[in-house]
């Protein structure tokens, strides 16, 4: 069994209520960090742990908390960012609605290191049920004198307010998340400045994901040392992953950052192999915007290395070969499964999705969708394959926010390593109606490049 | 002893600028000038916040400065970023940037109508400008473009979303001219729509001021729309003293004869307004007598509209008057004496309806 930090009590019965939650070792930590180690001890620590930020993009967290401006006389927020919109991810959904409490706690401490008064939650429209499950958890914690004024004696004042967005993917996008905060539309702003200088109303904001501010607790339980001691190199501790699509067991695995992808999909603790003992064929790693990668090079780097579950192992060999650990949607596919129709399912996410303050993203999302179309429903032409791939070009880091990068990304990647079922795709339009490529090569073992010998 | 303030330096396509900290890349250029300047769809210097959408002005940043010489990681809107002491950016001098450029423009254009024969901005249009320079001469679009009904915003204003571009600049303007907000975004990605609040008709002193601001023939003018063809039209400055504080009163009339076609502002060589004008100038004061006229506007010598008229040119010297010591050549025959095809008797203007050959078989006819 793998150490657990975050889901160790989540199957206590109650560990929603806050005296179930306190019972089982709950705010022990928001006590240690406000009464002992103080706002600069706690970030000492999480420094030391080495936590990466959990929403996708892996930025340490400990360096993004000491980026933030302190002028004085000029309130800091905290902003928990919940809009988990992420097709294939619902980690965050789970810690919510079942330990709340965790994330309140996480929220505390970590307000309480930034010298933020006030924390929003800001949760996706879709987790209708979820609010009032946070509201819930938020006034326990207020009656037992863990939020409010003065906590615990210290002086320190906090607030937390609940915000539900109006079910835009964009709005988790840090920037226009604080605009639809602040009541405008959801546009990403222009970066720089960065949230820490200019953030929510004009100021320092830090805008972390749940199981970040979760993470947090456990950091301050056992300590920066102990808690490296999870994982391996520089993906440490413990990662949600929210396993989903052609497998046994689908659902919300806490895992060590030390299993290989293997283990993951096949072992009986995690996904517990693939449904039906169908083959794998494909895997999409950290949720859809990441790049598809085949069995092949999936289980396995280029190099001939095992591939593992953490944040270097998965972005091994870059794009070419690679892929990310992402939000940790980790999205299984079977033999059965056609690239082209998950491409363009994709695609027209993205499309519904993009907030249209930019032209590459705007036009070129819609653009994608509608090549893509064709070729999945027997129209295609062999040049579409590459106009794919210039469109995807041309999006890709030059928009205003990364939303235009996870869109050219899966098209990108799906055309890289899945080139031939395209291709037959655009031979075969009749036979693409009624059947699908299946695994064709995929699975084959890669013949691993001997080193050069050196004299 | 007054502060010296510190200049930045910055090297634009390796021509070196001294600029105050705080200027963007884009000013930074514009104070360069000539073919370095990025081309920008969406900022507008008059307007607060705008700039960073359209991606057109996307440049390379080679060096970020001298304290920290690092490359940026990707292309950067040079509207809204900032100069750094020492960085060194790449427009024209690097071809990623220029491929770059070139899919923002295909992606501009890619729901455009190109209805430009029958726009009343064809001639004046900065995205046919663009596309004339840095896009490609065909499309790869096969899908159908979207369109959208026309709007009235008021009875002075035609909007016409399917040619527009969203670069929010009317959006600024209407936020930051006037006094309520009503004129916005509906909607999003490609779907996005300029409107206004429950389709209602904005009414304020300088709301016409949008169609000015607009790059593209989204926005246009009524009282203009298919009077006549801008490069048709002479453009004269000048003024008149407006009652309203806030109008500045100095205009541009588009003229034919005495006739005053339309009003607009006076645009300078990025295509923004100078200052702003008010309705009552723009819409009401059609007449000559209402103006005093300062004399012909200056336009670029690149624009259609100065077709014919172009100022400094120069006619080359004709060298046979010269030779033959200031006479005029002499007519050596006339053609009809020795050739049958052309008949002088018969007068084209006589005949009934167009000419034809049977009009010249049949002689004295």
């Amino acid at each position: 069994m793998g150490r657990k930090l975050l889901l160790e009590k989540a199957h206590i019965e109650g560990i929603r209520y806050y005296d179930t939650y306190r019972s089982n070792g709950g705010y022990a930590a928001a006590e240690k960090a406000l009464k002992s180690m103080g706002p600069e001890g706690v970030l000492e620590e999480v420094k030391k742990s080495g936590l990466r930020g959990r929403g996708g993009a892996g930025f340490p967290t400990g360096m993004k908390w000491s980026f933030i401006a302190k002028p004085e006389g000029v309130p800091r927020y905290l902003v928990c960012n919940a809009d988990e919109s992420e097709p294939g991810t619902f980690k965050d959904r789970y810690l919510m609605e079942f330990i709340p409490h965790l994330l309140i706690e996480g929220l505390l401490i970590s307000s309480f290191t930034l010298g933020a008064n006030a924390a929003y939650i800001y949760i996706r429209g879709e987790y209708a049920w979820i609010p009032d499950i946070l509201e819930q958890a938020i006034a326990e914690a207020k009656n037992k004198g863990w939020l409010g004024k003065n906590i615990l004696g210290t002086g320190f004042d906090l607030e937390i307010y609940v915000q539900r967005g109006a079910g835009a993917y964009i709005c988790g996008e840090e920037t226009a998340l604080l605009e639809s905060l602040e009541g405008k539309r959801g546009n990403p702003r222009i970066k720089p400045p960065f949230p820490a200088v200019k953030g929510l109303w004009g100021c320092p904001t830090v805008v972390n994901n749940v199981e970040t501010l979760a993470a947090v607790v456990p950091i301050v339980n056992i300590g920066g040392d102990e808690y490296i001691k999870y994982g391996i190199g520089k993906s440490t501790g413990t990662k949600l992953i929210s396993a989903c699509g052609n497998i046994n067991k689908p659902g919300v695995y806490e895992i060590e950052m030390n299993i290989s992808v293997e283990e993951f999909i096949y072992s009986d603790e995690y996904c517990g192999g693939i449904k039906n003992g169908k083959r794998l064929k494909a895997c999409i790693p950290g949720g859809s915007s990441v790049p598809v990668l085949p069995a092949n090079l999936l289980l396995k780097t280029a190099k001939g290395e095992t591939r593992m579950m953490t944040y270097e192992s998965l972005n091994d060999g870059g794009f070419a070969t690679g892929s990310m650990l992402g939000s940790g949607g980790f999205i299984v596919m079977d033999e059965d499964q056609c690239i082209v129709r998950n491409t363009l399912t994709f695609a027209r996410f993205y499309h519904h999705e993009s907030c249209g303050q930019c032209s590459p993203c705007r036009e070129g999302t819609g653009w994608m969708k509608k090549v893509l179309h064709n070729i999945e429903y027997g129209k295609g032409k062999m040049s579409d394959i590459d106009l794919l791939w210039d469109i995807q070009r041309k999006i890709e880091g030059n928009t205003i926010c990364p939303l235009g990068d996870a869109a050219a990304w899966p098209v990108a990647a799906a055309i890289r390593h899945f080139r031939d079922e395209f291709e037959w795709h655009v031979k075969n339009p009749d036979e693409a109606l009624t059947r699908n490529f299946g695994l064709a090569h995929y699975a084959d073992p890669i013949p691993v490049p001997e080193p050069a010998a050196t004299v | 002893m007054a502060e010296e303030k510190k200049l930045f330096k910055v090297k634009i396509d390796n021509i070196s600028v001294e600029v105050e900290p705080g200027t963007t890349i884009l000013n930074a250029a514009r104070k360069i000038g000539g073919d370095i300047v990025p081309p920008a769809m969406c900022y507008y210097s008059k307007l607060q916040g705008s700039g960073g959408k359209c991606r057109t002005c996307l440049v390379k940043v080679s060096k970020g400065s001298d304290a920290d010489p690092r490359p940026m990681p990707k292309l950067v809107a040079s509207c809204r970023t900032t100069v750094m002491d020492g960085m060194e950016v790449a427009n024209i001098t690097s071809p990623e940037v220029q491929e770059a450029r070139k899919g923002v423009v295909e992606f501009l254009l890619l729901n455009h109508p190109l209805d430009c024969p029958v726009c009343d901005q064809a001639g004046e249009c900065d995205l046919q400008n663009l596309s004339y320079e840095h896009g490609a001469e065909a499309t790869r679009y096969e899908f159908k473009r979207r369109t959208f009904d026309k709007i009235d915003i008021g009875d002075k204003i035609q909007l016409h979303m399917t040619r527009c571009i969203l670069c929010y600049r009317c959006v600024f303007t209407a936020d930051q001219l006037t006094e309520k907000r009503e004129h916005g975004i509906l909607g999003r990605g490609d779907a996005s729509e300029i409107s206004t609040y429950i389709h209602q008709s904005l009414d304020n002193n300088f709301i016409g001021n949008v169609i000015d601001v607009c790059p593209v023939g989204a926005l246009t003018d009524k009282t203009f729309r298919f009077k006549n063809r801008v490069w048709f039209l002479k453009p004269v400055d000048a003024h008149r003293h407006c009652e309203d504080p806030k109008c500045c009163g100095k205009t541009v009339l588009w003229m034919r004869g005495d006739e005053v076609f339309r009003v607009t502002a006076r645009k300078d060589q990025y295509g923004e307004v100078e200052n702003f004008i008010c309705d009552t100038c723009r819409f009401d004061k059609k007449e000559a007598k209402d103006w005093i006229i300062e004399g012909p506007r200056k336009i670029d010598r690149h624009s259609v509209i100065s077709q014919g008229h172009y100022v400094n040119t120069v006619k080359p010297k004709d060298p046979l008057v010269e030779v033959l010591d200031g006479r005029q050549p002499k007519l050596l025959f006339d053609i009809h004496t020795t050739s049958q095809v052309n008949r002088p008797d018969i007068d084209l203007s006589k005949i009934d309806g167009p000419a034809h050959s049977d009009d010249f078989n049949h002689r004295n006819s």
